[in-house]
Parts: C-alpha cells; structure tokens; sequence
C-alpha cells in the first residue's frame, strides 16, 4: 500500500518541512540535548597528513572545535642543531613539500643574508632559484587543488592535477636528480646548472598546465555542487588575518594584499611583470580563486625569467662557500683541504642573528636563525606560514556543519611537515 | 622440515584472489603521501594491480600502507587502526621513514612502524619513486601468493600447522635470547 | 629601514624598559624589560606611526650558559608602513614566565603554547596553557639544550623492552 497518504494521520497533523529550518524549530522545546564529541583524525582520509579535531557537535552542527597538531613532529629545530648549515637543506625539503624548493630558497636566503653574502650571488642563480621556485609553487596550489576537489567528490580534476604535476616533477628530476625532495640549492647558489633544453621543455608544460588548468575550471567553477558547498562557507575576516598572522593566499583571499615578492622584494622578482590576486569575502572559494589566479601568474613569471635568463656562473665564487669543482678536489690539495673543510666543519656563518623571509606557496616562510659562529647553528626557527590558517579554524568552525570542515580545511592547505615541523 | 603449511590448490587460488584486490587503508602522515598520489596518478597507476581504491575504514581494508614519519604520538593511533582490521592484512612501510625512521634520530620519531606493527614489504626511498612502490607491491603480490605475509602465517600457527620459529612468537612478547 | 620603530619607542619609554636596541643585518631589534612586554606590544600596535598590526612570529631562544637563560623572541610587521621589528624578553632559568600577549595579537596563542612545550617558559595569563607538538605524557622540554636529542619517550611498542 501506499505509505504517508493513508487515513491514519489527518491532514492537519501533517508538518511538512519546505526551505530551510533550524534544528531547533523542529524539537520540542524541553527535549534534552547533549552535544556529541566527535573524533576526526589523526589518520585523516583528507590526506592532509595527520591532524586531529575534537569537535564538539549538537546534530550536524559544530559548537567548538579543538585542533590538535604535532602529529608529525619531526624535530626540524632539534635535528638542525647538530647538523652543519648544508646539511639543513634536506630537511627544509620537507617541511612544505609540495613545494620544496620554495623552502629551500627560503633558508638559503636566510645563511646568506646573516653571512652578507646576498649581492655577491651570481645573477644566474637568482633566475634559476626564480625558476625553480615558481615551478615548486605551481605544483604546490596544483596539489592543493586537486586534493581539495578530490575530498568534495571531485576525482577527475585531482587527477587531471596530478597528470600535470607529474610533468612539472619529471621536470625538475631532469634538473636536480629528485622527484620532490630536491636539495638543489646550496649557500651561495645553486647545486647544478639548468640542464640544456630546460627553457623549451618547460614552456611546453607550461602550454599544456594551462589547458588542464582551464580543464579544472570548466569542471568546477560554475559547477552547482563545488559552488554550493564553498561559497560563503569558513570566512575569514582581515582582522582575524591580521591578528593571527596569516599571509600567502588564505590571508589574500580576506583582502589583505600582502605578498613578500612585491612588498619586500628578493632575488630578482623585481624585475619580472605579474600580478598578485586579492580576495574580497575570504570564504572557501576565494581561496581556490586566489590559488588558480596565482598559478596563472606563476606562470607569467616563469616565461619572463626563461626569456630573460643570464648566462654565467650557478655559484659564488668564495671558496669558504663554494665547494670547489671536482677535478680541482681530486688534483690539489688545497682544494682538497678546502673540500674537507666545508663538509666536515660546515661553513663558517659568523655570529649573530637575522629573520629573513620569503613567499612560500602557503605565505611568508620565515627563518629565524641564531648563529654561534661555528658550522652548525645554534637555532634555527621555521615560521610556518599554514600554522595560524589552521589556529583561526579553532574560530572559523564553530557555526559550520560537520561537511564543512572538509573543504575549510582542505583550502587552508596545512601541511603537516610544515605546520608541525 | 621448512615449511610444512597445509597447502593446496584451493589455498592458492585463494591467495591468488587476494593477491590481486588488496583494499588499502593508505596511512598517510608525510611527503611520500605525495608520491602515493603520484603512484594512484594516471601515469604510475596502481589500479592495474588490482589495488586501486582506497578504503577510508580499516575495518573494510586489508593493506595498511604506512605512508610517512610515524611519531611517537603517532603510535597509539597507528597501533588501534592495526588491531581493527580483519585478518588476513598486510602492511607495507611505504618510505625510508616508516622502515626505519629516515634520517630523523630524535625524540619524537619512532624509529619505523614496526615497533608497533609487524611490517611485510619496506618500501625505501624518500621518496621511492613510484617505480620502486610498484615493485614492492609485486614483491608483496608474492609474498601473499605464497601465503608467507605475518598474518597468514598467524592464521596457520593458531590453526596447529607447523609454522617457522621466527614467526611463532605472538605480538607482545620478548624476543628470546637462544638463536631459533 | 624601521629606525621609525625604535625612535618611538625611545621617545615613549624613556623608563629603562627598552633594556637595548640595535639594527643588524637589516634587522632592527629590541630588548624589553619583562614588567613592560605587554604595554610596549599594545604600543606598537596602537601607535599612528608604527601600527604594527601584523603578527608574524613568537619564538623562545635557549642561551644556554648566558643569563637570563629563555629569551622570547616576538617578530611583529606593519602592512600599511611595512617595516618590522624584532623584540626580546629574557626570562632566567628559575623563574622562566612572561606575560602572554594574546590579549594583543591573538595568533600568539598557539605560538606561545608551542614556546611553553618545547622549552618550559610559562606564559602568565595565557587561556589555554598545555601542549601542542608534544603529547601530554611527554616529560621535559625538549628543545632545551639540555635535552638529548634521542632521547625518546614511547607510547607504544609492539615487544616491550626491544631497543630503540
């Protein structure tokens, strides 16, 4: 038989339900209620790494929200105090590593600038540490996006992001041996040069990134679903950017313009045309317009650089820097005991301290480093740009529902190797 | 002597079954969960081994993939989603870092995930190209098809099969000071 | 390039409570004495000509050997001016407190949970002191350097006693 149109309930005893209604209209009002704790995490299927969130929840909606990090603590600080300031660079690689060399720059700049050594940087190693950066940014927002989409249902564009991210990684395997964790900068410039036919091979992934981009948008951007589920969805408010500290594209998407490569410009980003997307509502999807829109520009900075790239020399030339070439190490001993000297002492920075930043993929990456004068730091703090992103979420969540920490978290674009360091 | 599991053609069509639909439960903490991706990325694929789609339950997987660092905080967490999977599961250290902690010798890293949980397939690298995880999903296809993954051969030792020593010993316990 | 800062702080604290101040390496930086941390952070916050409403970095430093032991260290920037400065509070070993500035700035909240975890300075005031990188059994303050690195506190571990 037929099931509600039946005799036994009359129609006046029908409630039915148009629009939207508050939980609380439709309880009775001396029902008792208790909030639920709720559990997400830390093995996140988000493939966030691994945070965990005790949200507190009454039905679906979430009433307090503490975020628990520290997951992927790795000790970023403790292990660079015992290692020689080169041997730092592998563990920059994964502290944002989805984009490494960005990281790499970062702390490269910062042994520099606290050595004095930044004008004497050969000009080719600023382009080339340009380059690498920006193809490191490209593939971190491509990241983000593609597993930002895949978490809301969208599996075609994280793999659509993917297939260029694996052009971009083979890439820059041909130029520094490695995938993701790359190590390719060194104090004082640059490990290897740019392999030949790096130019041309680039702006052809180039051509073929901006057609998966447009891809990714004609699948998303009027789609009802992804509009729905993040438009007006996790604001964030300037003064909430301001206060807690948040930069790079979540704090841009509030409409706070700040970004270091305009403001405070380094290696040779003054030179290039681009320009840099600011947001208005801070929402959810702002944030992914900011991320798109940058990629865009990445890539505008990208042909800029190759077209305009100076030959010459990829490190400086300072032998208490440099290591020297090897066939001088193999032939002469002063080279040798120079070869020596920097691997096992480690370069001489002399004492003093300097915090020295840059624009990371997720905002300003700042190293504050502490120098003894001997080859090893004495402290070496990372500034982790997505670490007050995911502290205002202790503010933004409560008044969402449970779906909607999903893509709120997914667009903040915490990365534990980061956030945890 | 050696083996003596009881074995048959029903076993190992059964083995070979699983062998091929292994259901991952990717733990992933680390930058090899970056070149996991990469491997269920159109180009490396791994649905054509069978084990494409990742189940977000331990309770409906039977592959834990350590993806990463395993924290000391970590442990618990790592140790309870083990335990909640069904038997027969396998695990694989994806990484240099669940093998064996990586080059991170400190205070809060675990020293790989088997200090918690017994590994079938170390998967090195970091991160292992996606070359190197399919080679250790194919050592592991082998390793089930000859039905010597840690929890099979503790389904044979708690039926009363003969079992090596080395495997005898249940989770928990010390190891012995005699050579087996 | 942020001179600025230090003059007005000079001009509004003519007290002794900025202990020094100096510019190295680009960097202009500050010593505040530790009864004047929160009226020189509101200050600088506050002032028409400093309005250092941007937060960046709050972070504890271990001179170890040197008195006083814990310097905190606080990097603030302006994004209307864009200048920044870097201040410092010294807190001695045996009495390792500074007062919080969440009331100033509220990012520092987390910042100054991960400075109280992993080198033991307390933050007076602070809402919600506990830790964040490490888990609540831990015991210690690992980034002191008295903390050897390897040392490791297990949770868990599949055979008891099995070495590290």
């Amino acid at each position: 038989m037929d099931t509600n149109d039946g005799p036994l309930v009359p129609p006046q005893h029908r409630r039915v339900v148009l629009g939207f209604k508050d939980a609380e209209d439709l309880d009775a009002p001396d029902l008792p209620t208790e909030s639920l704790p709720l559990n997400m995490g830390p093995s996140h299927p988000a493939m966030h790494g691994t945070v965990r969130m005790v949200l507190e929840v009454e039905g679906e909606k979430i009433s307090s929200a503490d975020i628990q990090i520290g997951y992927l603590h790795r000790c970023f600080e403790k292990e660079s105090e015992s290692a020689t300031w080169t041997q730092v660079f592998p563990y920059t690689d994964r502290l944002n590593y989805i984009s490494p060399m960005l990281n790499n720059v970062g702390y490269a700049l910062a042994v520099e600038k606290l050595m004095g050594i930044v004008d004497d940087l050969p000009e080719r190693a600023l382009f080339i540490r340009v380059i690498v950066g920006e193809v490191s940014r490209i593939t971190d927002h491509l990241t983000c996006l593609g597993a930002g989409a895949m978490e809301l249902g969208a599996f075609t564009v994280f793999l659509y992001a993917l297939k260029a991210r694996e052009w971009l990684f083979e890439l820059l395997e041909e130029v520094c041996g490695a995938r993701l964790t790359s190590t390719y900068l060194r104090i004082g410039g640059v490990s290897f040069d740019l392999p030949p036919e790096f130019g041309p091979k680039l702006l052809d992934i180039l051509a073929r990134t901006r057609v998966v981009m447009s891809d990714i948008g004609k699948l998303l951007e009027r789609n009802r679903i992804f509009r729905d589920r993040m438009d007006g969805i996790g604001i964030i408010t300037k003064e909430d950017a301001l206060a807690y500290g948040i930069t790079g594209p979540v704090g841009r998407s509030t409409g706070l313009a700040y970004d270091v490569r305009k403001d405070h410009p380094y290696l040779v980003y003054d030179r290039f045309d681009f320009d840099v997307p600011v947001g208005s509502v801070g929402d959810n999807f702002d944030r992914y317009a900011v991320r798109v829109e940058e990629v865009n520009q990445s890539m505008r900075i990208l042909e800029q650089a190759l077209a305009t790239i100076p030959a010459g020399p990829f490190m400086i030339n300072n032998p208490r820097v440099a290591l020297p070439p090897k066939t001088e190490t193999y032939n002469s001993i002063e080279a040798m005991i120079a070869h020596f000297k920097i691997i096992m002492d480690g370069i001489h920075v002399p004492p003093g301290e300097v915090y020295s930043y840059t624009e990371a993929g997720n905002g300003e990456l700042g190293f504050y480093i502490v120098s003894d004068g001997s080859g090893r730091p004495w402290k070496c703090r990372v500034r982790p740009p997505c670490l007050p992103a995911v502290a205002v979420l202790t503010k933004v969540l409560p008044g969402l529902f449970i779906a909607d920490v999903v893509p709120t978290f997914g667009m903040m674009n915490m990365i534990g190797g980061e956030c945890d360091r | 002597m050696g083996f003596e599991f009881h074995t048959s053609s029903l076993k190992a069509a059964v083995n070979w079954a699983r062998k091929f639909s292994l259901f991952q439960y990717p733990f992933v903490t680390a930058c090899c969960g970056m070149e996991f991706m990469s491997v269920a990325a159109p180009k490396y694929d791994i649905a054509r081994f069978g084990a494409e789609f990742p189940r977000f339950s331990p309770r409906q997987a039977d592959l834990l993939i350590i993806v990463g660092t395993i924290t000391e905080r970590q442990g618990p967490a790592l140790r309870r989603i083990y335990e909640q999977m069904c038997e027969p599961k396998w695990v694989v250290a994806f990484g240099v870092c669940a093998s064996t902690g990586g080059f991170y010798q400190n205070y809060s890293t675990m020293p790989g995930a088997d200090q918690v949980v017994p590994v079938d397939v170390y998967i090195p690298g970091c991160p292992p190209r996606p070359e190197q995880v399919l080679d250790g999903l194919i050592l592991l296809q082998e390793r089930i098809q000859r039905g010597e993954g840690h929890s099979q051969i503790a389904i044979e030792a708690e039926k009363g099969y003969d079992v090596p020593l080395v495997a005898i010993r249940p989770l928990g316990s010390a190891p012995s000071k005699e050579k087996p | 390039m942020a001179q600025i800062v230090l003059d007005r702080l000079a001009a509004r604290f003519t007290g002794d409570e900025i202990l020094e101040s100096g510019s190295a390496h680009g960097d202009e930086w500050a010593r505040i004495r530790r009864d004047a941390w929160i009226p020189v952070a509101m200050f600088l916050r506050d002032d028409p000509s400093t309005k250092m409403e941007m937060f960046i970095d709050l972070t504890c430093v271990d001179r170890f050997g040197q008195e006083p032991r814990f310097d905190v260290v606080l990097h603030i920037y302006s994004v209307s001016l864009k200048h920044r400065v870097r201040l410092y509070c010294g807190a001695p070993e045996d009495d390792a407190w500074v007062d919080t500035l969440v009331s100033v700035w509220a990012g520092t909240n987390w910042f100054e949970r991960e400075a109280y975890d992993l080198y033991g300075v307390r933050f007076k005031g602070h809402p919600d002191l506990r830790r964040i990188l490490m888990y609540p059994e831990f015991v210690g303050h690992p980034l002191r350097k008295d903390y050897p690195k390897e040392k490791r506190q297990p949770l868990v571990r599949r055979q008891a006693g099995a070495p590290d």
